[in-house]
């Protein structure tokens, strides 16, 4: 299990806003959406990615223990899509619980959420050793979904429900893009979708940033969003209210 | 003595003995900053007036007004006053605020160009008597420096040595003013000076009589200096308002005597406490006069100026002072030392604003009170304008009554003082391994005449063996050009006042220091893990390096490159004890650059990491920007893995981030930062300067510098206003590593 291995994209020591306190966050390689915001369109590709095991990632991750224990913090896993690589995950985190009984997080869109056996199957062991799901709802409107991501939402909207009646501590995040995914009846059907959760302990509002501009540039390919600025003061206040969000 | 009545008597009555006075009377404080109050009219009055002479003074080109006629002493002013109505605490160094004064002892030459590259004249027989009457430590150093000595100087792989200016970085225990008066220290001074009566007359003997004789009569012109103000400080402080102003009298004679590149203030504010808690106890004081008497102390501290030249400008930008405060830490006993006085200092940073001096330090320890930490983290994150060290590994070393001098040199107070060494190039000495010690800008043979490399790529145990070589001459050049240094400064520019305020058995360190560590250690995990040919001139010097491949970079948390680090920084270090010292100094080392880092890498060609010649390196012992990969936090566990016990005069590194970077939520903030605090205090690392900031607002005060007069900076070991940063600088601290991943 130690040896088993993952495709990582990259590794930042300090992340402070996904999840809580400071976390060791993994990114791993590989995604199936293609959402126009994307901020780490180098994550895309599946088969890419720099290759570690479980034991190298769990003996680093021991170096950073005093950080996370005066934070309250721990490992958080995104991508990409981190659930495309569920038997890694699960290997990881039960060795990080094993070993080091250290806070665990996915960041995920839930965008290769599947019944099927063994994805399932995995998944279901996989959440014994989540301690949280940083969950992705992009857009409740499953056309618009569509154009935004590439991908429809239903198995997404299943995950949530999945998440809810196994009892997995969950923050909605909402990346809020102006003309994407701020109009305030979709907002308002997202916050019903949310209510039916059980499990929901924060909601966040993401504002979009222009941030991952440049590597669209890095990689030569189009910039969907050139022309979009991050949404005013007064369009995110409005969001965090329709949402609850902090 | 009704001075002393109510205090826990001890054996501190009959010897000096401020740490056990402390112990026995102060009371630790655990709670939070409600307490705390507003500025008081007084004060809002008097920072204006402060406020209205700093835009004067940027607006005459950094230089107010300057003394071009008067030798600065203790007693060489009469009594000056920011307004003599309305400042509880009073005292000036010269007759006016933010004139400054005339301190030719260090180098006559240096007092001239100061005063000449801000539009003065100074005195002709001024001039003449200094260069022909009286020495002074500039000419006395010149006068015994080997040809070796004065080319490492010029080449800069030794550079920014205090001999042309006063060394600093001595505190004198100016606590010992106001428990004692000053008839007591002479008392004390006197009975140390007996000791030596029945001794042989060694120039040992001889020189310590004659210091003690030179100590005593500065106790005497501090009295009659304060005298001048209308205090008698012969007898112990009675009340809180004399504490203060006791213990600043002592702080201001040494500033008028000494102008050292850094005046450090050492560990006052709990033992003030002591003097607040009697008088709030009495009724004799209220909690805002208490605050007034800190902001008006503090004030005093912000207006500490020095006439200084353009060159030690570049040395140490942005006009520090380094009145160096340390506050909070651990007793020996557990107890912390954090007392209100400790929260009524940073609270400063409110009720006058963000500043970068006084420099306050807090000695941090993972121990300390929970509502304390929170409240310095709240305030680093308000103002940028807060160090931290690491207490936990330096009580071991230091006692629980060690202040900071300058920005990372702990000593006892009162009884350990250093000859402060600046710093050698390490990244130039590797060049000099590679081209056989010839220097790769002059081209002249700096070391005597050794082996170059001439390999097409370089080999790592080659370079190895021969950056050993280089750096066995180094550490033997550095050590006896700091003895020359040293013992001309005692010589002609003896810090009588400050050294008044120590024990006779004081311990010296030689305090060397190193620079260029970052850029050292990547060229020789270039060397060793991705290949590097050296790019050789027509004379087959090599003045370029072509790196192929990856290599770990210092500051990613990777052992492959941190290890070389540790191994330079001991390897140098052992290399350096050899040697020995003036007056038995004990050798120690620091790993800090000040903003000599633009400097150094000016001085440097290009490096096998590559780095381009010119390039600035890292300040202190932050790894090269936008190399670090691996975030903040990787970076701060690569620096923690130094080693500080061979590097007891410090490791020094600034963090910048984002506040965005740090969480989302005000509290959430607060939590993160002092759990980076605690956990960098965990794995033992030394120093941290905090910047909390986002790159706009630095760019933006770049082009309104008006709209930002009291922004403030945190860079190597100190804070500067950042407004008064040379282009260059404002250009290297923006484009340094802020971590902003969010």
């Amino acid at each position: 299990m130690e040896q088993q291995q993952g495709r990582i994209h990259s590794i930042e020591t300090s992340g402070m806003v996904d999840g809580p306190g400071i976390r060791y966050v993994i990114f791993l390689q590989g995604c199936l959406l293609r959402c126009q915001y994307c901020h780490n369109p180098d994550t895309w590709a599946i088969g890419k990615g720099r290759i570690v095991t479980v034991r190298e990632l769990v003996d680093e991750i021991r170096g950073y223990l005093p950080f996370m224990r005066f934070s309250g913090g721990g490992v958080t896993v995104s991508g990409g899509e981190p659930l495309l690589q569920v038997d890694f995950l699960l290997a990881l985190f039960r060795t990080l619980k094993e070993e080091l009984g250290v806070h665990t997080a996915i960041d995920s869109s839930g965008g290769c959420f599947t019944k099927q056996a063994h994805f399932f199957e995995s998944l279901q062991q996989l959440m014994r050793y989540t301690d949280l799901v940083l969950l992705d709802l992009k857009q409740i409107d499953p056309q618009k979904h569509l154009e935004l991501t590439g991908k429809p939402n239903a198995h997404i909207l299943e995950f949530a429900r999945f998440l809810s009646d196994a009892k997995v501590p969950v923050w909605i995040r909402h990346v809020l893009v102006p003309g994407l995914s701020d109009d305030e009846a979709d907002l308002r059907k997202l916050s019903e979708f949310i209510k039916t959760l059980t499990n929901v302990e924060r909601v966040e509002i993401l504002p979009y940033h222009e941030m991952g501009t440049y590597k669209y540039e890095q990689m030569g390919i189009e910039y969907p969003l050139l022309h979009t600025k991050p949404p005013d003061e007064e369009t995110i206040r409005r969001a965090k209210e329709i949402l609850g969000a902090e | 003595m009704q001075a002393w009545e109510g205090f826990t008597p001890g054996t501190w009555q009959e010897e000096v003995d401020v740490r056990q006075f402390i112990q026995l009377n102060y009371e630790p404080y655990e709670g939070d900053n409600s307490f705390l109050t507003e500025a008081t009219e007084a004060t809002k009055e008097l920072w204006k007036q402060f406020m209205e002479l700093a835009k004067q003074e940027r607006e005459r080109g950094g230089v107010l007004d300057m003394d071009t006629r008067i030798v600065s002493g203790i007693t060489s002013h009469g009594p000056g006053y920011l307004n003599k109505e309305r400042e509880r605490i009073v005292g000036l160094q010269t007759d006016k605020p933010f004139k400054r004064a005339l301190q030719p002892y260090g180098g006559i030459r240096m007092a001239e160009s100061a005063c000449e590259s801000y539009g003065f004249k100074l005195d002709p027989e001024i001039e003449r008597i200094f260069s022909t009457f009286r020495k002074t430590h500039n000419q006395g150093v010149f006068d015994a420096y080997t040809p070796a000595m004065k080319l490492a100087r010029k080449s800069g792989v030794i550079t920014g040595l205090p001999d042309a200016y006063g060394r600093g970085r001595i505190i004198g225990d100016y606590r010992r003013v106001a428990l004692y008066g000053t008839d007591f220290l002479v008392k004390n001074k006197q009975d140390e000076l007996s000791f030596f009566d029945e001794r042989p007359m060694s120039e040992d003997v001889i020189r310590s009589r004659e210091e003690i004789a030179e100590q005593i009569r500065a106790l005497g012109e501090l009295r009659e200096m304060a005298a001048s103000y209308g205090y008698d400080i012969s007898k112990p402080a009675a009340t809180a308002q004399e504490a203060f102003q006791w213990l600043y009298f002592g702080y201001l004679a040494a500033i008028k005597e000494q102008n050292g590149a850094a005046m450090s203030l050492g560990r006052t504010s709990t033992f003030l406490d002591i003097y607040v808690a009697r008088d709030l106890k009495a009724g004799k004081l209220t909690e805002q006069e208490a605050q007034e008497l800190v902001d008006h102390f503090v004030m005093k501290l912000r207006m500490v100026k020095f006439a200084r030249t353009p060159e030690y400008n570049q040395l140490f930008s942005g006009d520090p002072t380094w009145v160096t405060e340390s506050l909070g830490g651990i007793g020996l006993d557990g107890r912390p030392l954090v007392t209100k006085n400790t929260f009524r200092f940073l609270h400063t940073l409110q009720t006058l604003g963000p500043s970068p001096e006084p420099n306050l330090t807090v000695l941090w320890s993972t121990r300390l009170p929970q509502k304390f930490k929170e409240y310095c983290a709240r305030m680093t994150i308000q103002t940028s304008s807060i160090q931290y060290e690491n207490d936990d590994i330096m009580r071991p070393h230091f006692g629980d009554d060690y202040g900071i001098a300058c920005c990372v040199s702990a000593m006892r107070i009162g009884k350990q003082m250093q000859f402060f060494g600046a710093r050698a190039n390490l990244a130039k000495a590797l060049l000099y391994a590679i081209n056989g010690g010839v220097d790769e800008k002059m081209k002249v043979q700096v070391t005597p005449p050794m082996r170059p490399i001439r390999s097409d790529k370089l080999d790592y145990d080659e370079v190895m063996a021969a950056f050993d070589h280089v750096m066995e001459w180094l550490a033997e050049l550095y050590i006896h050009t700091l003895n020359v240094i040293h013992y001309m400064h005692d010589k002609y520019c003896y810090e009588r006042l400050e050294m008044a305020l120590h024990d006779q058995e004081t311990m010296r360190t030689m305090a060397t220091g190193i620079a260029g560590l970052s850029v050292a250690v990547d060229s020789l995990s270039a060397i060793k893990y991705a290949s590097v040919r050296p790019v050789r001139d027509e004379d087959g010097i090599a003045v370029d390096y072509v790196v192929e491949g990856e290599y770990p970079a210092y500051g990613n948390n990777d052992d492959r490159a941190d290890k070389i680090a540790v191994d330079l920084v001991k390897r140098f270090m052992r290399k350096l004890k050899k040697h020995q010292t003036y007056r038995q100094s004990r050798t120690t080392m620091s790993v800090l650059t000040i903003t000599s880092n633009v400097v150094y890498g000016k001085l440097t060609g290009n490096t096998p990491d590559g780095r381009k010649q010119g390039e600035p390196f890292a300040p202190g012992a932050n790894p090269m920007h936008g190399r670090d990969k691996k975030g903040a936090i990787a970076s701060l566990a690569s620096v923690a893995k130094l080693p500080y016990e061979y590097a007891l005069d410090g490791i020094s590194n600034t963090f910048s981030i984002v506040p965005g970077a740090l969480g989302k939520s005000e509290q959430e903030r607060v939590r993160n930062l002092t759990a980076i605090l605690d956990g960098y205090t965990a794995k033992d690392g030394h120093h941290l300067n905090i910047n909390v900031f986002d790159k706009n607002t630095l760019l933006d005060a770049m082009e309104h510098p008006e709209q930002y007069p009291q922004l403030t900076i945190r860079v190597s070991g100190y804070a500067v206003n950042f407004i008064k940063l040379t282009r260059e600088q404002q250009l290297d601290v923006i484009n340094r590593t802020f971590h902003e991943k969010i």
